[in-house]
């Protein structure tokens, strides 16, 4: 044993008993992982946020000096981008101005005009600082000329000089284009984009406030307009600053102005991504997810592929986050940038594990306990799981070592991240799938039960499975199960169910439920409109103790009624002569007895204007510089305090700038008119709010009854022919339209009906009491009715002598035969019941148990019951019924020779073959025996009619063919001559125009060992399927066996052929076979049902099955896998036909459901009848022109479905 | 881009469709069996993928702009010369279908790992090669080559092993590589920087991990049109 292979078997080993840990303690360690998961990722918190905001500091202005390139040792809080000196320094002179008091003789347009023409004097004052010898031109940030795509921002913005920026850049810095400007807000809006903006506009530059709070409006409510000249300096010099603010300040003094004046905040821009940079990483995202899907994508047979994908992208997405954490723990800080090499990490490391893993699993035997299934699973896949690691691991080193820092550090992220996605594939993922493996064993379980309780109980109580019962190769991918068949409902279409959808969750309640939250938790927690202060100014002006309201040291004013100014301003610091209009104004208003109150504008500093900049965009700074080309990527300015600029302006003063044109704009509004406004604006707001409230009030409770599912039971259609409780429902209420699909009820069998034969024109049917009856598949009448044995019409001793054998229970016609020998003669079966399990006649092959046995057949029972042990369960029809050997029919032919066991109809030719082993042809439009052939004397149990052949099987084995010989073709044989009777000597008239013999042309005598269960002739051929585990395949013409196909471990309990020469057989071991009937090899085996198989179709692309589990399956018919499968009503599950090649029914209790193959999904359900509930159909006939015939009971249902196939096309 | 992503759906749909062993061929199907069509679908999805990766690596490509200022982005996508995309989408379609016809002609089909995830991977790595190459500060050239040439052997050994793609991507990176020189020589463009011989010293390593990419993208088309081909003997 070489090293190698010891050491593959022992890393075998160990993942074995790994995979035994994971799956036996599933919870803890999932709580072990998530905590491990959590301490790794615990040291990103201190990684910063990505994003691209930019980040502040802040120093003391009074000390500050240049940060020196070179990091210093004592960097404490100092950010690492501290270092040089900043692009800029910012100093910002905010200017606040009103005029005041106002006056009535005012109008709007004086709120800002002269307000903004001081402007200009401001800025003269600015330029022309000189301190020592220094002025702002040789401090400034000098710029040169604007970007090229910027030619129409010229005339605004200053080119080649200092960086100056402020309202009066709009007309150039010149007061005479101001004074001449006839319309100051259009010059300011016509800059303005359109739409919704993000970036710093225009006027939010030049303004440097936000464009809500410049003020400048002709309905600004405050009547303060507000700007800031913004300088940018090159380089700091602190006497020219400390000196240009003095000077101001004297200038224009703030009188209650606390704004800080020491601190200096310096900003640092991220680097933003542009577009161009944006292209390839959306690129490679897609890529990623891309692969993601398709690699998920092929998980395959679990129970919740969303569940397990979502745990193999949360198992990489966190040995990602892990390997980042760690790495950071361990002192390495990332430089690269995350999101673009996120990609290429997960890229590298890959979901390939994970799905191999999830392969190796779902590929172990499903029998297993779900313990050793991962284990084994683990251990099969170790090696190369192992190998592959390494591999990733090598190339990564090797990786490592190229001594690129940037390539290194990417290695590095991989490797860690590639060991930690190791451990959480072993402990995370291995977990999940344990999880998700014994969750689908449960859900196997579950479905099963249903079906193991009506089984007989199992012959040793074993493990879940019987051990000879092999497993089926692969789990069912799903299972549509149907909890009643009250809740069948026909395929909603998709809005409906789009708005069930909304309905059944409240959707659209909820969503607007969470929405109003949210709203309302913003408004009050951001109060964005100003809802507070507005308020509070509203009581403020409103109330006529407006003046008390205010801040105490302006309530000062009061005590000097009349107004003396000099007095007032003594207080102040500043001894500038300036008058202190806010108090004159609150003189004023309160010297005026009983009139109301003018609003005077109140200039305010607050704690808000400290640093104003911080209100706007925090794209302002970048697109600013950015005009000059400038980038302030990686880069910081330093924004200097603000210096706080107070004008008043006397009326007169704004009525002398007045514009001409200026008293034209907007009315002039009094005083009165302005209470009044303000009044009705809070009255109007009100009642505009209350009126939308009763709208959305009103639009949501219409909302609410048209979504609302319950008034669709009681709105819907009342429905004349039916009573609700008929409709089928589905859980919202709601009840179809009545389909156009109304069933036709064929009623005269007095008893339940065995055999049923069609040719798409007429339609046969035999009851129990041997009575025929033919009926037009088109309109549903009866056409003919032959009485049990109508050659004979006294011979009617049959229902006299035993009555109770011919409404027997209602099993096929196969078991009708057991019946007589049961009853008549041999009461004692005890012991058959147990010898006779080998040599099972085919009686149970398509009888559904839970079969509702009606109250006669029971009383019979009960009376008849000749030993205890002959009450006939359930359990006994289903398993091995006690079935006399086929000669013991002959003990009394004559009693029993009435019985007809198989029906075949061809043209207007019915084969029937009688239990005494006789076949007949009558004439199903004339009612008349046209020949009868004896030559057997074993019952047929089934019948092929195929163009002038008849193919008779029967007990005991033998196979009969028959040539029916006429003298004129089949097809004119209708409706056609007098009713000529066969050749035959029971006949009474015989007609020589039609002579129809039937001879028997060949009799294979052992065709099977045991009794022949089912016959199926196409295309040429003949199948045979026996009680002796054999399918043999005949050719029609010469009666010659071709094939004997041997395969299922069973008897053969189902067989289709069709024109295409499809054969596929099943048995009662629940094996289905394909077989190619042209060289007779088996094509695929599929084990597909608990116990027989009762019944298969083909189509094109899928085969069908039905079985004793009441599980109808969908195979796909070239490769075998199971599609999906239908749980049926018990007992039900035999019945089933195919419409088109995508429209299956199945029959249920008293009505038949219309599935759609390819999905599927419930089409319709059909009720028969009004009390056919107990009934089941157990038989299901599809013709030729989009008709169903089902019998339930003794019944025949006649359903035409082209509305359905029309919905399909 | 979208529209090759479609036609890869449609076409994943009509080979799952057939793989189904049905006889109802619409005339969809037919029409994707169909030998030529399906040769010029696949081309056009090559060509597609092709001048969508040259755009996309072309942008990776522009040097980082020191304007905030967002450039205009038809402008930069298109800042190569117009041929350049068309070029690259008609090569990558040649070698699209190249491949398969190879391996074909070769005897040996491709065997491994042919799905669509580790296609995917392939891009990924191959478009992480490109950003190596144009974000990442090497020292100097030679280990910039060294390390391009080292990614773009793990490419091949990762996703293809076959011989014949190897031979291949080798021999069209330098046909490439010298198609280029010619149109450096005759003045068409100009590189920003020769290093090695007048030309970039890493773009044959760029054009060998390309040609192997388009090759798997190529290969695994083709597995579709073999799929389908089969089902079809099968069938008859």
């Amino acid at each position: 044993m070489t090293v190698r292979e010891r050491l593959r078997q022992n890393i075998s080993a160990a993942f074995y008993r790994h995979g035994l840990l994971c799956a036996s303690y599933p919870v803890p360690i999932i709580l072990f992982t998530s905590v491990s998961i959590l301490t790794c990722c615990y040291p990103l918190l201190k990684l910063p946020l990505p994003g691209t905001g930019p980040v502040e500091f802040t120093t003391g202005a009074k000390d500050y000096s240049v940060p020196s390139h070179e990091p210093q040792g004592d960097l404490g809080e100092r950010p690492d981008w501290y270092q040089g000196p900043p692009v800029a320094y910012i100093q910002q002179v905010l200017v606040k101005a009103a005029v005041s008091p106002w006056d009535s003789s005012l109008v709007p347009v004086d709120v800002f005009r002269s307000p903004l023409g001081r402007v200009f004097s401001l800025l003269e004052e600015i330029r022309n600082h000189v301190y020592t010898d220094r002025s702002l031109e040789t401090l400034c940030l000098q710029v040169t000329e604007l970007l090229p795509g910027l030619r129409r921002m010229q005339s605004i913005l200053p080119e080649h000089g200092c960086l100056l920026v402020s309202p009066g850049n709009y007309w150039q810095n010149r007061r005479d284009l101001f004074d001449s400007d006839p319309d100051i807000l259009k010059t300011v809006h016509q800059h303005e984009p359109k739409g919704i903006h993000t970036s710093a506009t225009l006027k939010d530059l030049l303004f440097g406030v936000p464009g809500k709070n410049t003020g400048v409006s002709l309905y600004s409510r405050k009547r303060v307009v507000t700007y800031t000249i913004t300088i940018a300096l090159s380089s700091y010099d602190a006497r020219f600053v400390a000196s240009l603010r003095a000077r101001l300040k004297q200038l224009h003094p703030s009188v209650n102005c606390t704004l800080r004046e020491d601190h200096m905040v310096h900003v640092h821009f991220k680097e933003e991504i542009g577009i161009a940079e944006l292209i390839p990483l959306v690129t490679t995202y897609i890529i990623l997810f891309a692969y993601i899907y398709f690699s998920t994508r092929k998980i395959d047979m679990v129970k919740s592929k969303w569940g397990l994908a979502l745990a193999a992208v949360v198992t990489v997405l966190s040995s990602l986050l892990m390997s980042v954490g760690l790495c950071t723990l361990f002192g390495l800080t990332p430089t690269l940038n995350g999101g673009s090499i996120f990609p290429y990490l997960v890229v590298v490391i890959g979901l390939e594990n994970v799905l191999v893993l999830t392969k190796s699993v779902v590929s172990t035997p499903v029998d297993l306990e779900v313990k050793l299934r991962i284990a084994q699973g683990l251990s099969s896949e170790s090696w190369s799981i192992m190998k592959n690691m390494a591999t990733e691991l090598v190339i990564i080193l090797i990786g490592y070592f190229t001594l690129v820092p940037a390539i290194q550090e990417f290695c590095l992220f991989a490797v860690v991240g590639l060991v930690s996605d190791f451990f959480l594939q072993m402990f995370f993922f291995t977990t999940v799938l344990s999880i998700d493996i014994r969750r689908m064993e449960l859900a196997d379980l579950n479905r099963r039960l249903p079906a193991e309780a009506g089984m007989p109980p199992p012959p040793k109580p074993g493990p879940l499975r019987p051990r000879e019962a092999p497993p089926p190769p692969r789990p069912s991918p799903h299972t549509i199960t149907l909890q009643a068949p009250a809740f069948r409902n026909l395929r909603l279409p998709k809005r409906l169910r789009v708005v069930y959808f909304l309905a059944r969750t409240r959707l659209a309640q909820r969503i607007i439920m969470v929405g109003t939250v949210i709203w309302i938790g913003i408004l009050v927690y951001t109060d964005p409109a100003g809802l507070r202060t507005y308020l509070a100014a509203q009581v403020s002006e409103q109330s006529p103790l407006g003046e008390a309201g205010l801040p105490p040291h302006l309530g000062v004013a009061p005590v000097f009624p009349g107004g003396d100014p000099t007095s007032t301003l003594s207080v102040l610091p500043a001894p500038e002569p300036t008058p202190l209009p806010e108090n004159q104004s609150q003189g004023h208003g309160a010297s005026r007895p009983g009139g109301a109150p003018l609003t005077s504008p109140q200039i305010s500093w607050g704690s808000e204007d400290e640093e104003v900049w911080r209100r706007l965009s925090f794209r302002y700074w970048p697109s600013l510089f950015s005009y000059y080309n400038i980038t302030l990527a990686k880069r910081y300015i330093s924004i200097l305090p603000v210096i706080p600029v107070t004008l008043h302006l006397n009326p007169q003063e704004a009525i002398e700038m007045r514009h001409p044109q200026d008293t034209q704009h907007a009315p002039r509004s009094s005083a009165k008119t302005t209470d009044l406004q303000t009044d009705l604006t809070l009255y109007k707001v009100a009642a505009l709010g209350l009126f939308a409230g009763v709208v959305l009030v009103l639009l949501l409770f219409c909302l609410y009854r048209v979504l609302c599912p319950r008034n669709y039971g009681q709105n819907g259609v009342q429905h004349g022919r039916r009573r609700r409780g008929d409709l089928p429902c589905d859980e919202y209420g709601y009840s179809p339209p009545v389909s156009e699909i109304s069933p036709l009820l064929l009623r005269g069998h007095s008893m339940d009906i065995e055999c049923l034969a069609s040719d798409g024109m007429l339609l046969a049917s035999c009851c129990l009491a041997g009575q025929i009856r033919v009926w037009d598949a088109q309109t549903g009448d009866c056409l003919t009715v032959i009485p049990n044995n109508g050659y004979i019409r006294t011979h009617t001793c049959t229902l006299k002598c035993c009555p109770l054998s011919l409404p027997g229970p209602p099993l096929r016609r196969r078991v009708t035969p057991s019946r007589p020998t049961l009853f008549g003669d041999q009461p004692d079966l005890t012991p058959l019941i147990d010898t006779n399990f080998g040599e099972l006649p085919p009686s149970h092959t398509t009888v559904g148990f839970g079969f509702d046995f009606g109250g006669l057949v029971e009383k019979a029972y009960k009376e008849h019951e000749a030993s205890p042990t002959m009450h006939f369960t359930r359990r006994r029809s289903l398993g091995d019924p006690p079935v006399a050997p086929p000669e013991r029919i002959n003990v009394s032919p004559g009693e029993w020779d009435s019985s007809v066991w198989s029906l075949e109809l061809r043209g207007n030719l019915i084969a029937a073959g009688r239990s005494s082993g006789k076949l007949e042809l009558w004439d199903a439009v004339e009612g008349t025996l046209r020949c009868c052939n004896e030559d057997g004397s074993s019952g047929i149990t089934a019948l092929a009619f195929l163009n002038n052949r008849i193919v008779a099987a029967r007990l005991n084995g033998s196979l009969d063919f028959f040539t029916v010989d006429i003298n004129k073709p089949l097809g004119l044989l209708q409706y056609r001559g007098p009713p000529g009777r066969a050749s035959l000597p029971s006949s009474p008239c015989y007609s020589s125009e039609d002579v129809i013999s039937c001879q028997l042309t060949r009799s294979v005598q052992c065709a099977h060992q045991k009794p022949i269960t089912v016959l199926r002739a196409a295309a040429g051929r003949v199948v045979t399927g026996s009680q002796d585990h054999t399918v043999r395949v005949y050719r029609l013409e010469d009666s010659c066996c071709l094939f004997t196909l041997q395969g299922h471990s069973g008897g053969i309990t189902a067989i289709y052929i069709d024109q295409t020469m499809v054969l596929a057989s099943g048995g009662q071991d629940g094996a289905i076979c394909l077989w190619d009937v042209l060289t007779g090899s088996r094509v695929s085996h599929v084990y597909g049902h608990r116990g027989d198989v009762t019944s298969l179709v083909c189509t094109n692309s899928c085969v069908i099955s039905s079985g004793l589990d009441d599980l109808i399956c969908i195979w796909d018919r070239s490769t075998g896998i199971k599609l999906y499968s239908i749980q049926q009503e018990v007992g039900c599950g035999s019945s089933l036909g195919v419409i088109s090649d995508s429209l299956l029914v199945t029959g249920g209790h008293g009505c038949v459901s219309f599935w759609d193959l390819n999905y599927g999904d419930l089409l319709q359900t059909v009720y028969l009848g009004q009390n056919s509930e107990g009934q089941h159909v157990r038989q299901l006939l599809v013709l030729d022109n989009a008709a169903i015939v089902c019998d339930f009971g003794s019944e025949l249902s006649l359903v035409y479905v082209p509305s359905v196939l029309e919905k399909l096309d | 881009m979208l529209l090759s992503l479609y036609l890869l759906t449609a076409m994943a749909e009509a080979t799952r469709l057939s793989s189904n062993g049905t006889a109802q061929r619409g005339p969809y199907i037919s029409v994707i069996t169909n030998r030529t069509t399906n040769l010029l679908i696949r081309g056009t999805m090559l060509f597609g993928v092709g001048v969508f990766l040259a755009l996309v690596l072309n942008l990776l490509q522009v040097q980082r702009n020191v304007t905030l200022f967002p450039p205009d982005v038809i402008s930069s996508i298109f800042s190569s010369a117009w041929w350049v995309p068309p070029c690259c989408g008609t090569a990558s379609a040649l070698i699209g279908l190249l491949y398969p016809c190879i391996d074909r002609r070769l005897g040996e089909p491709h065997k491994l790992k042919r799905e669509w995830s580790s296609v995917m991977r392939c891009v990924a790595v191959f478009v992480g090669i490109n950003h190596a190459s144009a974000k990442v500060d090497f020292a100097n050239n030679v280990q910039l080559s060294l390390t391009l040439a080292a990614l773009s052997v793990g490419l091949w050994w990762t996703f293809d092993r076959s011989r014949s793609g190897f031979g291949l991507g080798v021999a069209i990176a330098l046909l490439a590589t010298l198609a280029t020189q010619l149109l450096v020589y005759n003045g068409v463009f100009q590189y920003t920087s020769p290093d090695f011989l007048y030309i970039r010293s890493w773009l044959p390593c760029i054009f060998f991990a390309g040609v192997i990419t388009m090759g798997n993208i190529g290969r695994q088309l083709a597995l579709y049109e073999c799929k389908v081909v089969q089902e079809k003997i099968h069938q008859d």
